[in-house]
This record gives structure tokens, sequence and C-alpha cells, in this order.
């Protein structure tokens, strides 16, 4: 039986394709249109599955849309009547975009899938599953555990923000919800939005900003914002915020409590905005623990599932993993709403049509490392490169691995696109910038030269599994980037005392330990641990460089510069390439070096892409 | 029709029927907006969509 997820029309569009539970395809479709958070239908996305599925829409049992556009409908209804008359501006200015389309998402979906059929009408069965039941679906179903509990959050489905369930074999019953307006996702949210970031983007770059200050708002945040219980269940006093009825998250009476207006967007990051990142941060793992161990007590399950935009803060994820209120915690790489489309096919795959799920025997995950995205052949990558006035050379398997590993020891940052493409926001090494996290410079370079972005944010290590350990204070997989630990003790460098009185950014310029690239200003490394068998060759680029340097770790961010989709092709990494400071791409078995480039194909990237 | 037939399920289903005279008056005053106003974009808050 093959399923077709789709999510799509809110941001993060993407679809996925599921071949009798087997997870065959996933994409977003930001990476084809080259528009970051595309939100229109996924055409390409879904026509990319459909080509690695060896199939075409005939041969689609099941279309399912991740979530009810009806209910999403009653909830604006409720909420602006409930509120009326302050939300009649919003409420006017959403109007038309439901009565001209949301509400006939049926009728819209059906003709798209005509598009990709072809032009000839597709008359399957199109089915529709909640949002957080999507996300549940998306957390347990490949998740390596024959039962769990399930946890979601995020800033807000059709009325559920959080949901807390049961997983066991096929079965997924989500037993408790909490509703909108309470929101631990739009809290976060709109602290985003107060510091200056852009919502539903710059939420991880307050959880970047948070080490740097002092949760000095936090009670004030307990005190006023958000009421939470001992079962981690919680309601906000929303007389703070304006994102009921307004066109901003918060309001004045926000701005009063936290003493001042919002951060213009790119203005001056100071003190105060890390300290009320630190603070946000510190009620959300409060939260987060609290509803997990709530869940636990309720259920009695040992693993924990997780999934929604909230799942994506690895800070929280990692405390959660550290206090051992569970004894295996898995997240869903895609945990935000493009991981949807895989949710809203798996619930039909399991729930809808009853196919049983195949038991487990202590494998990883059914996830495939989340490489479910497109690969290209030599051949294509060969003539893509020279059809874009690429110079390269083609070198074979293990020249290639020494070349990249020598470059990286020499200190330079390579461009990775090696196999399938990632699902999920984060690079896993199929489409990653690379380098050498010993370098004290590194990070600076990168985030200056490289990826055009804030200097405070930290970049993640990738590790050999077998290593991980030995350089971390941590002993499991983690093989999506979702958890975040401590550098261990015998590699950290102590601090003068001048370095320790250091406040804010200045803190980052002090190398804290062997690896300072990867070094957060508290010790802490958010993780990609990288496996034999799910990606051998970044695995063996890992082993050559920990050969020459006795360091089994490297640098790893997306391939792309800030507000630019990770690359998908390899006309897309050549252009990224030539328009960054990245002094080495290696495509497949194709070496680059920028020097042997023709200077006229050199482009200005930068400003090339809106800023997220 | 499809549409009209799957909405009266829904409040059938969700046991909302008081919702109708307000989707009706919605349904008005929206088609008014649509047909005096060029465009439907609305700005990007999180909840409206």
């Amino acid at each position: 039986m093959r399923i077709l997820g789709i999510s799509a029309f809110y941001h993060d569009s993407a679809a996925a394709l599921v071949v009798d539970g087997d997870i065959v395809a996933a994409a977003q479709e930001e990476r084809f249109t080259r528009k970051k958070h595309d939100a229109g239908f996924p055409h390409h996305a879904a026509a990319f599955c459909l080509e690695a599925g060896g199939c075409d829409m005939a041969g689609i049992d099941h279309v399912v849309f991740y979530d009810k556009p009806f209910l999403k409908f009653e909830r604006l209804l409720e909420t602006y009547l409930a509120t009326a008359p302050r939300g009649f501006r919003s409420f006017r200015m959403a109007l038309p975009v439901w009565i001209r389309e949301k509400l006939f998402q049926k009728g819209l979906l059906r003709e798209r899938l005509r598009r990709i059929a072809g032009g000839e009408a597709w008359n399957g069965s199109l089915l529709f599953t909640e949002h957080h039941q999507s996300h549940a679906a998306s957390a347990f179903f490949p998740s390596p555990f024959e039962r769990a509990a399930v946890l979601t959050m995020d800033g807000v489905g059709e009325w559920c923000t959080t949901s807390l369930g049961v997983g066991h074999g096929s079965r997924l019953e989500i037993t408790k919800e909490i509703h909108f307006p309470h929101s631990l996702g739009l809290l976060y949210s709109a602290f985003t939005y107060y510091t200056g970031f852009k919502v539903n983007s710059g939420e991880y770059k307050v959880m970047g900003l948070a080490p740097y200050g002092e949760p000095r708002f936090a009670g004030l945040i307990k005190d006023h914002l958000i009421d939470v219980k001992d079962d981690g269940s919680f309601r906000l006093d929303l007389s703070y915020f304006d994102y009921c009825t307004g066109l901003t998250m918060t309001n004045g009476r926000f701005d009063a409590l936290m003493g001042g207006p919002p951060r213009k967007p790119e203005d001056r990051l100071g003190q105060r905005e890390m300290d009320l990142a630190a603070s946000v941060q510190a009620v959300t793992e409060e939260v987060v623990l609290k509803l997990a161990r709530g869940i636990a007590r309720s259920t009695g399950e040992r693993n924990l599932c997780l999934a929604g935009g909230v799942a994506l803060n690895c800070v929280a994820n990692g405390r959660l993993l550290r206090e051992g209120v569970f004894e295996n915690i898995w997240i869903q790489p895609a945990a935000g709403d493009a991981g949807g489309a895989l949710g809203a096919a798996l619930a039909a795959c399991h729930g809808i049509a009853g196919q049983p799920r195949a038991p487990r025997h202590g494998q990883r995950d059914l996830m495939k490392g989340a490489y479910l995205g497109p690969e290209f052949e030599q051949e294509r990558i060969e003539a893509g490169l020279a059809a874009a006035g690429a110079r390269f050379e083609t070198l074979p398997e293990q020249q290639l691995i020494d070349a990249t590993a020598e470059a990286l020891a020499d200190g330079k940052a390579v461009g990775w696109m090696q196999g399938r493409m990632e699902f999920g926001p984060r690079a896993l090494g199929g489409r990653s910038i690379l380098g050498d996290p010993r370098s004290p410079t590194m990070q600076k370079v990168l985030n200056l030269k490289v990826k055009y972005r804030e200097s405070f944010r930290p970049f993640a290590p990738s590790v050999l599994r077998e290593d991980v350990a030995e350089w971390f204070e941590l002993d499991g997989d983690s093989p999506y980037m979702l958890l975040v630990a401590d550098i261990a003790e015998k590699r950290r460098r102590q601090m003068t005392a001048q370095q320790q009185a250091l406040f804010g950014i200045d803190k980052l310029n002090v190398a804290r330990s062997e690896i300072p690239a990867v070094t957060h200003v508290d010790y802490s490394a958010r993780i990609q641990t990288v496996h034999a068998d799910t990606n051998p060759r970044y695995h063996a680029l890992l082993s050559a460089f920990k050969a020459r340097t006795g360091c089994p770790v490297l640098v790893n961010t997306s391939f792309n510069v800030r507000g630019e989709p990770i690359v998908c092709s390899p006309a897309d990494a050549f252009r990224c390439f030539m328009g960054t400071g990245i002094e080495r791409l290696v495509v497949g078995n194709c070496f680059l070096r920028k020097e042997d480039q023709d200077p006229a194909l050199v482009q200005d990237y930068k400003d090339r892409f809106e800023l997220d | 029709m499809e549409f009209l037939s799957e909405l009266w399920r829904f409040m059938r289903a969700r046991k909302k029927f008081w919702l109708l005279p307000i989707l009706l008056m919605t349904a008005l005053f929206g088609g008014l907006i649509v047909l005096t106003k060029g465009s439907a974009v609305a700005p990007f808050i999180y909840t409206l969509f």
C-alpha cells in the first residue's frame, strides 16, 4: 500500500511517501523552490517522492493531509468571537484568505494532485489527520520502541498545542491535550518576537543566545505569564499577549512587565536579550520536564517519543535525557511541520489502513538516518557541475576521503554534498559545510565569511559514534543532532579569572576546550553521532580526519547561507561555494578547489536571500 | 455542494450548529471583503492560518 503524506499552506511544506510501512522518501518543498519555509503546495517534493517510489499518482492508494482545515477555522471563529470586538482588524485580514482558499482545501488539494498526475483527474482516497495526531505518529511509528509514551508540543495545530499519548505496536492513542490559546510554543515565539527575531524561524537563535545570559526574568515569567501545575499542564495569562486578536505576539502590558519595548530586528543584541532568552529557555525546560514526569507517572512507560516544533529545542531534550525521567528518548528529526507529512502518512498506514507495524528487535529506528531526500548519480553530478562552469577532478573513493580530510586538517572550510538529502532542518553530513573544530578561529570565520550570520551563533559537532563518550558527556546515540550535552571534563580548558569575568559575546572568543569551534559558552554542544551503517562515507571521512589529527570530531553546519534553504542539487552547491568563503567543495566523487575556479563565476551571494 | 455537505457533517460531528449563523454572516462579510479588495494576502501572524 502506497501512501503520500502532504503538509502545506502554512509553512515548511513537505511530502513523504510510505510504502507498506516503509519510509521510502521525504523532502521539503523549500529545497527545490529555493524559497525558505516555502508554504505552497509541495509539487516538487511530491513529484520527487513518486519518482523515488517508482510510481505515479495512479499507484497511490491514499493521500493524507497533515491537518484539518475546518477544525482550524472553527478555532479562528471561536477565538474572534470570544475576543470581539478587539480582534476585528486581524479577523478582517484573515478572512479573505480563508474564504478564497483555505476553506476549500479539499478541492484545492485534488486540483494540485491532478497537476502532479499530468492533468489526469486523481480520484483516490484523500484523507485528513489532526495536526498533533500527525506529529505523534511521526514520533512513535518510526521510533525504535515497541511501546512508548508520546509527547508533542508546538505553537498550535487546530486547537491542540500539546498532546500526551501512548503508543503500543500499531496503536497510538492520544490521552490528554492542552488547547489554544495556552501554548508553550507560542510562549517561546512571543519571546522570539520580543527579542527581535522572526517568529517561526528565529526560535533556535533564542535557544543559541540563552547560554550567554542569566535567567533573571524566569521568576517574572512564572509569576505573571504562565501558571505551571505539577503534572506540567499550564495556562498562559493572555492579558500579556496579542496573538489572539492582534498582529503582534506581545502587547504593551508585556513590554511594561519586561521593562521596555521589543528589540528591533537587526539592532545590536545586548545582555538584556541574552537574559530574556536564558529565562524563557529555563521556563521551557521546566515545563517540558514536568510534562515528561507527568506522563511517565500516568503511563508507567520507560520510553518517550517527542515531536512538534518544541521538540527541536535540543537543549531541553538534553536536559530531559540527563534527568533520567525516561530510560530512552527518541525525537523525530523532522519534528516541525514538515515532519507532519510523514506523520500523516504513517498515521493513515497504521491507524486507518490498519497495516501492522513491524516488530522492533533492538534496531535503531526506521528513519534511515533521515537521508530520505533526492540523491544524484555521479554522471549527473559531473554534468551539473560542468554546466555550471565548474573546474573539478573526479577522484576514487579513498583518494577523495584523504584529500578532504587533508583540507579539513589544514583549516579549510569544506562544502560536503553526498548521497541523499536530509529530511528535517538539520544537515547531517549529506548537505553540510565542514570545518576543523580544533581551530580557535573556525567559529568566527564560518559565521562571518561563510554563513554570513550572527557571530553569537554556535556550531554543532559531528562525532564518530564509537568515540562520543571520549569527547562528550554522552554515551548514547544522537544521530539527528537533537540532543545537547557537555564537552567531556577532560577535554575542557581551565579559564583564568579574567576570562571567567567576561560577559555575553566576549565569552565566545575564549577557547574553552580542545574543540573550541563547537564548544558553546556553557561548555555544551549539540551533538550528532555518525554511524557507519547510515552514512558510511561521512563515517569514513571522520575516521580519516581522526587518523590525521587524533580528533574524531568535525564542525558540521548546514550547507547554505543565512536565509537560504539548504542546498539540494550539485548546481545549488556550486552556487553557494562560489558565493561564500568555502574553500573546497566535494560533491559525489568530484573535488573542487576555490583557486581553480573561474573568477568570473564568483557571485555576490550574501544579499540574495531575505534574512531569517 | 460537496463543500456544503462536508461543512454540515462537520457541524454535526462537532455538535456546533450554533456556528451556522456565524458562518453565514462570515461568508457574507468575507464575500464583500474579497469582492472589494484586490489581494487576499494576509500578514504573517502565527495563529491566523
